[in-house]
């Protein structure tokens, strides 16, 4: 068989630049991760720029925090991501199944939740009260007129309408840095719901996704539920501030989310921490890391020198990325301390 | 005479073929492929549910079958029960059949004995675009259009006439029961429409042209004698669309108000089964958590059998009773 130039020279137009492409595609280390959807956006955009920096291709399947802490435990992902910190059972298990091998977090970004109304006649931010915010979701706090509402929010003309919460309802890392704010603040709710990524709602209507909610607050008069820092900020939403442990009512922003993480005086060696409800001038109280999860060895040296490579990266350069995204960065002390973690990674 | 014995010559002939003969001549062929995809269909069945039922075993174990009938939902403490889904998947199902077939059998009368030929194929096609619409689409309809209409304009007067009955009480929330029962009756009217079209018009001329000959009205034809013909093909149609009732997820969880409580008002919100699969399957943390959720899918699996199977027994006995 001859081939015309005319044709040779397509075929060299066409094939060749595949075959350079997968020269340097061959010898590219790729890892798997799986997990929180709340950082996917960031994680995305992460995985993407390290990829020229660090020679590295790494994949994220954002199945839920839940879906991380499974894939890691059972080793299909080389590493997994959670918006909640693991439980010692969860990292009891993690031993259990992989020989004794301790289970490393890494905190990544910031993120939070705020309280988003819709109260007929109320046009600017309201304040609450750690209280209010609990009796209102245990469903104790009926009225828009409660008094708990009322004396935070001196001038506002309260109506006297029913209170109608609004709640996620699928599973959610937003949702457990809400329950986990609410049983801080209230004994009660601590007892009777607990905190989860879905918990049994003693009040209100359950609403998938962030989308879901706000859009059902825009919808019902006289409703509350609350949302992603994130979300809200990209959506223009309205929403109010909370009161901190020192008495101030701060509204969530980039600022006082890392504030909250920088208030937080010990962090623990294994970094899991809630930062929720914490003390301090310009601290918003409702705010969580988000952790990547990362066996404490990794036979596969290629593996483990790109994986190390990437949490390196992420917690220094990466935090540059972060802002324009919405997400607060790490405070530099948390910094500091992860990449003596890092070091642990064998 | 001779070619009788012609054909029963054959037929021996074929009969004693060998089964080598038989495969080069296609009959075993195509019997074993269609035997194999027949097969195959009920092999994925039942892996399904061996699968279900092998990762159900932490919570069969917790809760044995008592898990039916607790309406405890509180993956903190560990309580795990199947009740409120249970009874918010057959309330709303049950809600959309109610306003489903009456009128999915009335439009599918109009189109098959009333309209012009030409306007009745036009419509039937419009109205089976309907099913091709995604459920996700139906839950934004049902959010944005539905639920204020049914606020605004439905529950107000209902209230005030049936507001003593226990199923019309209660705060309304837009998000509720009878929301995700209009919702899901919308999505399967049209299984209802063009399903019982069909039987009707399979229904032969002769009973309609007798009907007619012997005084009929053109109403009495079809409601004495063409409806009663065609009520097994029909209520077979509102057997398919309970099914896509019963496993619907996007659409009720975006209407249903997603509350796991078992209340008698069709006002309040509650949850189905394939709801709460879908938004906390992939969040949910521990064995017990998952193999709840997993059960729960297997519940959800035996109760469309069991219905299936109701139907298909009140279809036969219904025939047999037309027969005699």
């Amino acid at each position: 068989m001859t081939l015309t130039p005319a044709f040779r020279n397509v075929l060299k137009a066409t094939i060749l630049p595949f075959l350079a492409a997968a020269l340097p595609l061959a010898a590219q280390t790729s890892l798997t991760g799986a997990g929180a959807t709340f950082p996917a956006p960031i994680y995305t955009k992460w995985f993407a720029e390290y990829q020229s920096v660090g020679n590295v291709q790494i994949n994220y399947q954002a199945n839920g925090s839940g879906g991380g802490i499974k894939a890691i435990t059972d080793g299909t992902v080389d590493f997994g991501a959670s918006d909640m910190p693991l439980t010692d059972e969860q990292i009891k298990t993690f031993k259990e199944r992989n020989g004794g091998t301790n289970i490393l977090l890494f905190p990544t970004v910031l993120g939070a939740a705020v309280p988003s109304y819709n109260v007929p006649g109320v046009t600017g931010d309201l304040k609450f009260t750690g209280k209010a915010l609990a009796g209102i979701f245990l469903g104790s706090i009926k009225k828009w007129n409660d008094p708990e509402i009322a004396k935070a929010n001196p001038g506002v003309k309260l109506p006297d309408d029913n209170i109608v919460v609004v709640h996620r309802s699928d599973g959610s890392g937003t949702t457990f840095c809400w329950t986990d704010y609410l049983s801080k603040v209230s004994p009660e709710w601590s007892s009777k719901v607990g905190k989860n990524t879905s918990v049994n709602w003693p009040a209100g209507l359950g609403a998938k996704g962030n989308d879901g909610v706000a859009g059902l607050i825009k919808q019902q008069k006289g409703s509350i539920g609350y949302v992603e820092l994130i979300y809200a900020v990209k959506n223009h939403l309205a929403y109010g501030s909370v009161q901190n442990k020192s008495g101030q009512f701060v509204k969530a922003d980039l600022k006082s989310v890392t504030a909250a993480a920088a208030a937080v005086k010990t962090i623990p060696a294994d970094f899991r921490v809630s930062i929720t409800d914490q003390p301090g001038s310009g601290v918003y109280p409702i705010s969580t890391y988000t952790w990547l999860l990362v066996p404490a060895k990794i036979s596969d040296a290629a593996k483990r020198q790109a994986l190390t490579g990437f949490l390196k990266w992420a917690i220094t350069k990466g935090q540059d990325l972060v802002e324009p995204l919405d997400y607060a960065r790490l405070p530099q002390a948390v910094v500091a301390k992860e990449e003596k973690q890092i070091a642990l990674i064998h | 005479m001779a070619s009788t014995t012609h054909i029963a010559d054959v037929l021996r002939r074929r009969n004693n073929r060998s089964f080598f003969e038989r495969l080069a001549g296609g009959d075993e062929i195509a019997y074993s492929i269609t035997l194999i995809a027949a097969v195959a269909i009920l092999a994925i069945v039942a892996l399904i549910v061996l699968e279900l039922w092998t990762h159900s075993t932490p919570t069969v174990k917790t809760f044995g079958f008592g898990f039916l009938t607790s309406s405890a939902w509180d993956p903190n403490s560990g309580k795990f029960g199947a009740l409120p889904f249970i009874y918010g998947t057959c309330l709303t199902s049950f809600l959309a059949l109610l306003i489903a077939v009456p009128l999915g059998v009335a439009a599918s009368v109009f189109l098959a004995e009333m309209a012009p030929p030409k306007l009745s194929d036009v419509l039937t096609f419009l109205i089976e675009l309907l099913a091709a619409v995604p459920s996700v689409i139906y839950g934004l309809i049902g959010i944005f259009i539905l639920v204020p209409a049914i606020r605004d304009y439905l529950v107000q007067p209902l209230k005030a006439v049936f507001g003593f009955l226990p199923i019309f009480q209660g705060d309304f929330y837009g998000l509720s029961f009878l929301s995700a029962g209009i919702v899901l009756s919308i999505m399967v009217v049209p299984f209802i429409i063009s399903v019982s079209r069909e039987v009707l018009l399979a229904v032969p001329t002769e009973l309609r042209e007798a009907a007619l000959a012997l005084g009929a009205t053109k109403w009495e034809a079809t409601w004495q004698i063409v409806l009663p013909a065609a009520s097994t093909g029909i209520i077979g149609s509102a057997f398919l669309a309970l099914a896509r009732a019963l496993g619907e997820t996007m659409a009720v969880t975006m209407v249903v108000g997603n509350t796991p409580k078992i209340t008698a008002s069709l006002l309040s919100p509650g949850y189905s089964i394939a709801a709460v699969i879908a938004n906390e399957f992939a969040e949910a943390s521990g064995d017990l958590y998952v193999s709840s959720l997993i059960f729960l899918g297997l519940v959800l699996f035996g109760l469309t059998i069991v219905i299936n199977a109701l139907a298909r027994i009140l279809i036969l006995t219904t025939t047999r009773r037309g027969m005699k």
